[in-house]
């Protein structure tokens, strides 16, 4: 899943139409009609691309979630929705979600911090974390998971190394569970966090921190009056991407579990691949649905908290 | 517009998320093009040998589309991969196009759902007995020249579909770190911590649903009794040694996978490819636990290569790919007749391991009422 950038103030903001044309006059307009036509035209295959790679498979998505078997309308995946094992799954999901994006996020930021106070903008470090950051934070799946097994899966090499020089051994489940799959996963939430965080920290500026001190503030009162309150929404909105991502996590998860179905995607792929009972499609696509809503209501929530402290900017 | 732009966000960030999900379909082989001929549609209605007239009539056909779609035949999977060189072998015109080794019954009859009316839609799929009995509508009937050899009982009484091959369940295990099991229980012994694996999840996919009935028949259950079944399975997991990853070649290789739940069909792979490495790897059927549960072979009514699809049939069903099968740890439908007429492989049928007793095989009724069974219980008892 990519990153969509949030308008902050950071980005320049879109030209809009005004209002009040300042001429009222027809070389003006037409102008602006010319201009939006290209702009459109420029836009068209952007649009076409998501029609048909997003829109599409979610259409089919929704309309497969309402169809019994032999394809007829039915409320009756819905119900299966509303089961305790679904729930318990959804409750997981979103527990591990929200963790991980909460280590993320504590961890992410706190590195951020620590990069834009003690290393040069441009120096050799700060690239250096920031290059690593970028490609971790793409660092999932199977490749993720298998690092991990190699490293304190039933034969890693640290397990190995445990048992022989300190004769402790590794609990071989651990990785398959809960703790053991938010530690997997805070393992690309931080560097994303570094990444989408770390432009906020930099426009803290100085200037700030000196007309708090020459107004008498100490310290706590620069973090909490000042420093905190520009942050916050980024930081939010930053959370609530890491929740999306980890949310929507999959391969990483199939690949250190492949039985477990606590996850709300690895019950996707129990229902789709299901041989012994053929009529799982439909749970599927109601799975599929269900979490369609949840990041949509994840975004909302970006957005508003967005909207509500776009007066500070 | 303002307000447009900000639904158009929120919808697109939500989609992104799990596009890649809804998006995940069924991999398909690369489209190849055939020439489709008048004789396709001759050949897409042949229900036996006898609508082509003879084997080198439909070998013709069959060489003249030039390729044949199979899915899901994973190569160490009851010896696909000799069979498939054999037919190629045999057949160097015609092009054998695999797809998705590692797919499930389910996601090959999707195949040819999704491919449905493309060159690149499955020929023929081997399915497990629930799908196929529940798929009847995507084949096409077809008699092989062998039809009256194969057991009732065995096959669709109108060739829709027909058995192929069966395993008999078995544990097998790495003698060579574990030393040896003898019964089931043993493999509550803390040395198993965390390595012992089902195939699959049992109400999902076959060979764990009967590595489960394996188990509850030998903890003393019966195919209408399932408890004590999921009582052993119980008693494995809260001693932590049941572990839930799927078994594949990598598992096996690493050891993830120490002690597995499977077919004696992909047993006699792991041990081949676990005998270059210097590894033992042993594996054992249970007199009174002889699951079985055949594969079965259909056509796809829409295939793109009626004719090859057809050639393949009649090659599955011919001496030399059974033995080959048989090679590969399973028992293959015809062996009783193959036995009779002297065309079974000596030498391969004296190192297989060999059904003793009577066989615990089960309807597709039965099937379903277990699968129901196990959706209630297994999650709630072991953990989802």
């Amino acid at each position: 899943m990519s990153g969509f950038s949030s308008t902050s103030s950071t980005s320049p903001a879109r030209p809009r139409r005004q209002d009040k044309p300042a001429r009222s006059g027809g070389i003006g307009t037409s102008l602006l009609h010319r201009s939006n036509a290209r702009t459109a035209a420029v836009t068209l295959p952007f649009f076409a691309y998501v029609a048909v790679f997003l829109l599409l498979p979610t259409v089919i998505v929704i309309v497969g979630a309402f169809r019994s078997p032999t394809g007829a309308f039915t409320v009756n995946n819905l119900r299966k929705l509303a089961e305790a094992n679904t729930m318990q799954a959804f409750g997981i999901s979103i527990a591990v979600s929200v963790t991980s994006a909460i280590v993320g996020a504590v961890v992410g930021a706190l590195a951020s911090y620590a990069l834009v106070i003690g290393s040069r903008p441009n120096g050799a470090l700060r690239r250096i974390i920031v290059a690593t950051s970028s490609v971790l934070a793409q660092f999932g799946g199977v490749m993720l998971a298998f690092a991990f097994i190699a490293t304190i899966g039933i034969n890693g090499i640290v397990t190995i190394m445990l048992h022989q020089f300190f004769h402790v051994t590794v609990n071989p489940n651990w990785l398959s569970s809960l703790p053991g799959v938010i530690t997997v996963y805070s393992y690309f939430q931080i560097p994303l966090m570094i990444i989408t965080f770390l432009p906020a920290v930099d426009s803290i500026k100085p200037q700030w921190r000196e007309a708090t001190e020459s107004l008498g503030g100490n310290t706590w009162q620069y973090w909490t009056k000042v420093a905190f309150p520009i942050l916050l929404p980024r930081l939010l909105s930053s959370f609530l991407l890491l929740f999306a991502n980890a949310f929507s996590a999959y391969a990483t998860a199939a690949a250190l579990f492949s039985q477990r179905s606590f996850l709300v995607p690895l019950m996707i792929q129990g229902a789709i691949r299901n041989e012994m009972d053929p009529n799982q499609q439909g749970f599927a696509q109601v799975l599929a649905f269900a979490m369609v809503v949840v990041v949509a209501l994840a975004m909302v929530a970006s957005r508003l908290v967005e909207k509500r402290f776009a007066r500070w900017q | 517009m303002s307000s447009l732009r900000k639904i158009m966000t929120v919808s697109i960030a939500a989609l992104l998320s799990v596009s890649s999900l809804a998006a995940c379909g069924t991999a398909s082989a690369s489209g190849t093009t055939s020439s489709s001929t008048s004789s396709n549609a001759e050949a897409s209605t042949a229900t036996s040998l006898s609508d082509f007239g003879s084997m080198s009539a439909l070998e013709k056909a069959a060489e003249a589309e030039g390729s044949l779609n199979v899915i899901a035949l994973p190569h160490d999977w009851s010896n696909y991969g000799e069979v498939i060189a054999a037919f190629k072998k045999k057949y160097p015109k015609i092009k054998v196009n695999e797809a998705n080794p590692n797919a499930s019954s389910k996601e090959e009859i999707d195949a040819i759902k999704t491919n449905a009316g493309t060159d690149a839609a499955p020929d023929t799929v081997d399915v497990g007995l629930a799908v196929a009995a529940t798929s009847t509508k995507y084949f096409a009937p077809y008699k092989v020249k062998a039809w009256s050899s194969i057991d009732s009982s065995l096959k669709e009484k109108s060739g829709l579909y027909t058995a192929g091959y069966t395993g008999i369940m078995s544990v097998g295990w790495n003698k060579t770190k574990y030393g040896s099991i003898t019964k089931l229980s043993d493999l509550l012994k803390s040395k198993f911590a965390g390595t012992v694996a089902l195939n699959g999840k049992p109400a999902e996919a076959g060979a764990a649903f009967n590595g489960f009935l394996m188990a509850n028949a030998l903890s003393g259950g019966t195919l209408t009794n399932l408890k004590p079944g999921l009582a052993f399975f119980k008693k494995l997991e809260t001693a932590g040694n049941l572990t839930q990853v799927d078994v594949t070649d990598a598992t096996i290789d690493s050891g993830q996978t120490g002690v597995v739940f499977d077919w004696t069909y992909n047993q006699e792979s792991y041990q081949k490819s676990l005998k270059a490495k210097g590894i033992d790897w042993e594996y054992k059927t249970f007199p009174k636990a002889q699951v079985v549960s055949y594969y079965n072979q259909a056509i796809n009514k829409q295939a793109p290569h009626p004719a090859a699809a057809r050639l393949w049939e009649e090659f599955l069903y011919s001496a030399q790919a059974q033995n080959l099968w048989l090679k590969g740890g399973s028992t293959p439908v015809l062996l009783t007749q193959m036995k009779k007429d002297g065309t079974v492989n000596k030498t391969i049928l004296a190192d297989q391991p060999q059904l003793t007793g009577k066989a615990i095989s089960y309807t597709n009724d039965d099937s379903t009422r277990i699968t129901t069974w196990l959706q209630n219980n297994w999650d709630k008892t072991i953990g989802n």
